[in-house]
């Protein structure tokens, strides 16, 4: 039976909704249009495919089995194991003593090595893990790299027919007299999806999985940080807390920001007024200062609370969800800003006149009319602000009012790789994983939010 | 003019108690006076007395709003949120947990926070504008398109690569700058460059392109064509007309966080190890002082609000057709 944290259920509770709110918008013509728009974007649908990718990485670390008390190294025994842990077990189990650099052989710093005839030297030692396969690894490394990963991007074009052999399936099946036609046509780039980039972004995934994959087995991809953990391994479990930071925080701001934004446009008077009040209050506090504020609070309570929290991993996921409803707290304010304006000038507009003169009720005005006419504002907000929490998340980390330090986070790594740029030669890679995996996702959340916000924003037309 | 500086100013009142009152909840009713001192003393000597004593000291053994103790008026000054809350309305800060002055401390930190903060916004900005500008000028081309590309992959990397990257690359190994730290006086110089560049680099993502939206709305209006078709060149265009047109907006952006200049960046202040009010807050928070935390935040929102009512009667200077009544 799989066990669930508190934050994998909200998780998947969003993801649950959101497919409901796919489902609803299929149906709806007015809905399908601006995301037909957004289909035919070519960035936009590369971004999508990048993002889904690490979507389905954090679904994988979302779905968590209790450990059973025989397997496993025994700091982990009461944790329990995500599915993306037992499928990543020999990234997770393979732990150095400290340092090592990518790909390498040997240790990155020397010690005292006991020699088999007796005697002692300093040196580099071998890794326990890294290139144990290995009998002379100055000669046979490089060799051994380039052979792992060509195996390792052969597997992966070959996951990656299975896909293709799908679409050109289904292809086929549509329409067997053009297949070659539309065949090229799809090759050149032309028609409504733009298959081609697509299916390029996949291959270049697979490949890429193919080749960390293979090379994952024997070396460590990205090196190891301070206590000899996988770097490569800790990037991937970061994807988790970027993606849950940028879409929890959403499902804590929307009932708020929804909820006082049509109140305050619809009613006007003195709820107006209230409301008014309230996020003007909110938002005159510096935002930085109130989550600190905040989150020093929320370890006062946890720290009365001690006995709720007896594992690692529960302390770590209530904190998660706090820092999550802390952010929402303090964004809600901008949306509901617009989204009052946005119910101000629709309560005047005829349809909704009509409805109160056919003495339509404020429940149903409020949920039939204007509710779905606020959508496009929501979702182009929504998307907007989904990278910037991913970054507010890394800074936060930083300055210890964010992720707990034990949870793995982009801005933990970091937090944990700073000073070693001091050091002689530098240890860079843990910096490096964290910049390119952040930048991977932000760069196509950030492409994929414009396109929906061009494709959604009536002022901009087509 | 005056009346309606004086209805904003009594508006901003309510906000502040609002403030006030948030922060004092969330700091001694959510979180009492008592978690502090354990807080404080450690797990080790945490004792009756000893909890009793840190309270004491700093005045947090009092009742919350209400004190039946006392006689008169001391019902309700010798009470917490009298001595603690209200005083901050006259930018009375008290004192630390620590026992330090605030208000002292504050006078003293906020000029390395000003002098990072002032050359960072003015360099930023004409930065951000400067390069908006050229997108706009080779608009349809195909420099505009790698160019607003650009923008976005660089305001996809976050602040602390920025940072971290700007030390290493111009403190390490190009030793042009010391790496962090400050000085007094005219010293202090060479400690400012660095995180103004960083600032600037950092910022110019996403500022060139919000500025490049706004000329972008600019340029498609009527009296921009008329200029055109007069005869003026196209930076003629751009710097005169539209630059200026643009301003409304661009000093929304600018003029509301003047105030907050003197608070400074956590973020760069920490990192670069400035004796600002910035590093000061995030000491505070890492020591989990509450009063200072307070404080910054009160003195944060005032100056917000402050800078709000800047911003609107900015925009009379700028243009002639707002009338603030």
């Amino acid at each position: 039976m799989p066990v669930f944290l508190a934050t994998d259920l909200l998780f998947f509770l969003l993801l649950a909704a959101l497919g409901a709110t796919a489902f609803h918008a299929a149906r709806r013509e007015p809905l399908r249009r601006p995301w037909r728009k957004v289909a035919r974007n070519p960035v936009a649908m590369v971004s999508l495919v990048i993002l889904l990718a690490f979507l389905a990485l954090a679904v994988l670390d979302s779905i968590r089995f209790p450990p059973k008390a025989a397997d496993g190294a025994a700091q982990y025994r009461n944790e329990p194991l995500s599915l993306l842990d037992l499928w990543l077990a020999p990234l997770k189990t393979h732990t150095e003593k400290t340092y090592s650099a990518p790909l390498a052989a040997y240790a990155y710093a020397k010690e005292m090595i006991r020699e088999p005839g007796g005697g002692e030297r300093w040196d580099y030692p071998r890794l326990r893990y890294g290139g144990a396969h290995l009998a002379d690894p100055e000669r046979e490394r490089m060799a051994d790299i380039v052979a792992t990963g060509a195996k390792g991007l052969a597997e992966g074009f070959a996951l990656w027919l299975l896909p293709l052999g799908l679409g050109l399936a289904g292809l086929y099946r549509r329409g067997r007299a053009d297949f070659a036609g539309r065949l090229s046509a799809l090759l050149r780039g032309q028609g409504g999806m733009p298959w081609r980039a697509i299916g390029l972004t996949v291959l270049l995934l697979c490949l890429l999985g193919g080749a960390m994959g293979e090379l994952g087995l024997k070396y460590h991809v990205l090196g190891t940080g301070k206590v000899g953990g996988d770097v490569l391994y800790q990037s991937l479990k970061s994807i988790r807390t970027g993606l849950l930071i940028g879409t929890l925080t959403t499902f804590a701001t929307l009932p708020l920001a929804l909820g006082f934004g049509i109140l305050a446009g619809y009613f006007r008077g003195w709820v107006d007024d209230v409301i008014q009040y309230l996020y003007t209050t909110l938002n005159s506090i510096p935002g930085v200062l109130l989550i600190a504020a905040a989150m020093l609070v929320m370890q006062g309570y946890m720290a009365r609370h001690e006995a709720e929290f007896a594992s690692l991993a529960l302390r770590a996921d209530f904190r998660l969800l706090a820092l999550c409803l802390i952010l929402g707290m303090t964004s809600w304010t901008g949306l509901c800003r617009l989204l009052r304006a946005e119910t101000l000038k629709l309560r005047e507009l005829e349809y909704v006149q009509a409805a109160r003169a056919l003495g339509v009720g404020r429940g149903m005005i409020l949920l039939r009319h204007i509710l779905p006419n606020l959508f496009h504002l929501v979702l182009i907000s929504v998307a907007l602000d989904f990278s910037s929490l991913v970054l507010a998340e890394a800074v936060l980390s930083y300055i210890n009012i964010g992720v707990d330090p034990s949870m793995d986070s982009w801005g933990n790594m970091i937090n944990g790789a700073r000073l070693e740029m001091a050091r002689d030669p530098v240890v860079w890679w843990s910096l490096a994983a964290a910049f390119w995996f952040m930048f991977a996702l932000v760069l196509p959340a950030n492409l994929f939010a414009d396109a929906v916000r061009d494709a959604f924003d009536p002022r901009r037309g087509d | 003019m005056l009346h309606y500086i004086l209805r904003r100013l009594l508006y901003a009142l309510p906000l502040l108690l609002g403030i006030n009152i948030l922060t004092f909840l969330l700091f001694f009713v959510v979180n009492t006076p008592e978690d502090m001192a354990r807080m404080h003393l450690g797990q080790k000597h945490v004792t009756p007395e000893a909890v009793q004593k840190w309270k004491h000291e700093r005045g947090y053994d009092l009742p919350l709003f209400w004190n039946d103790q006392a006689q008169g008026g001391g019902q309700a000054t010798q009470t917490i949120f009298y001595q603690k809350s209200l005083g901050l309305f006259l930018f009375r800060f008290g004192r630390s947990d620590e026992g330090r002055d605030i208000g002292a401390d504050i006078r003293q930190r906020m000029w390395p926070s000003l002098a990072i903060a002032v050359p960072s916004l003015l360099a930023g900005l004409l930065a951000d504008i400067s390069v908006a500008l050229l997108l706009v000028f080779f608009r349809l081309t195909y420099l505009e398109f790698w160019g607003v590309a650009l923008c976005v992959a660089a305001m996809s990397v976050s602040t602390l690569f920025y940072i971290i990257g700007g030390q290493y690359l111009l403190g390490k190994l190009l030793q042009l700058t010391p790496i962090s730290g400050y000085d007094t006086g005219l010293e202090a110089v060479r400690f400012i460059i660095l995180p103004v560049v960083i600032g600037v680099v950092a910022g110019i993502g996403s500022g060139a392109r919000w500025y490049r939206t706004l000329f972008l709305e600019e340029v498609e209006k009527d009296y921009v064509r008329t200029a055109r078709a007069k005869g003026l060149s196209e930076p003629q265009v751009l710097f005169r007309h539209v630059l200026k047109n643009a301003m409304i907006p661009i000093l929304t952006g600018v003029v509301v966080v003047l105030p907050l200049l003197f608070t400074g960046s956590l973020m760069t202040e920490s990192f670069f190890a400035i004796p600002g009010l910035g590093s000061y807050t995030i000491d505070a928070i890492a020591q989990q002082d509450f009063a200072i935390v307070r404080s910054m935040v009160f003195l944060g929102s005032a100056l917000y609000i402050l800078g709000l009512l800047l911003t609107d009667l900015s925009y009379t200077l700028v243009d002639p057709r707002v009338r603030l009544g």
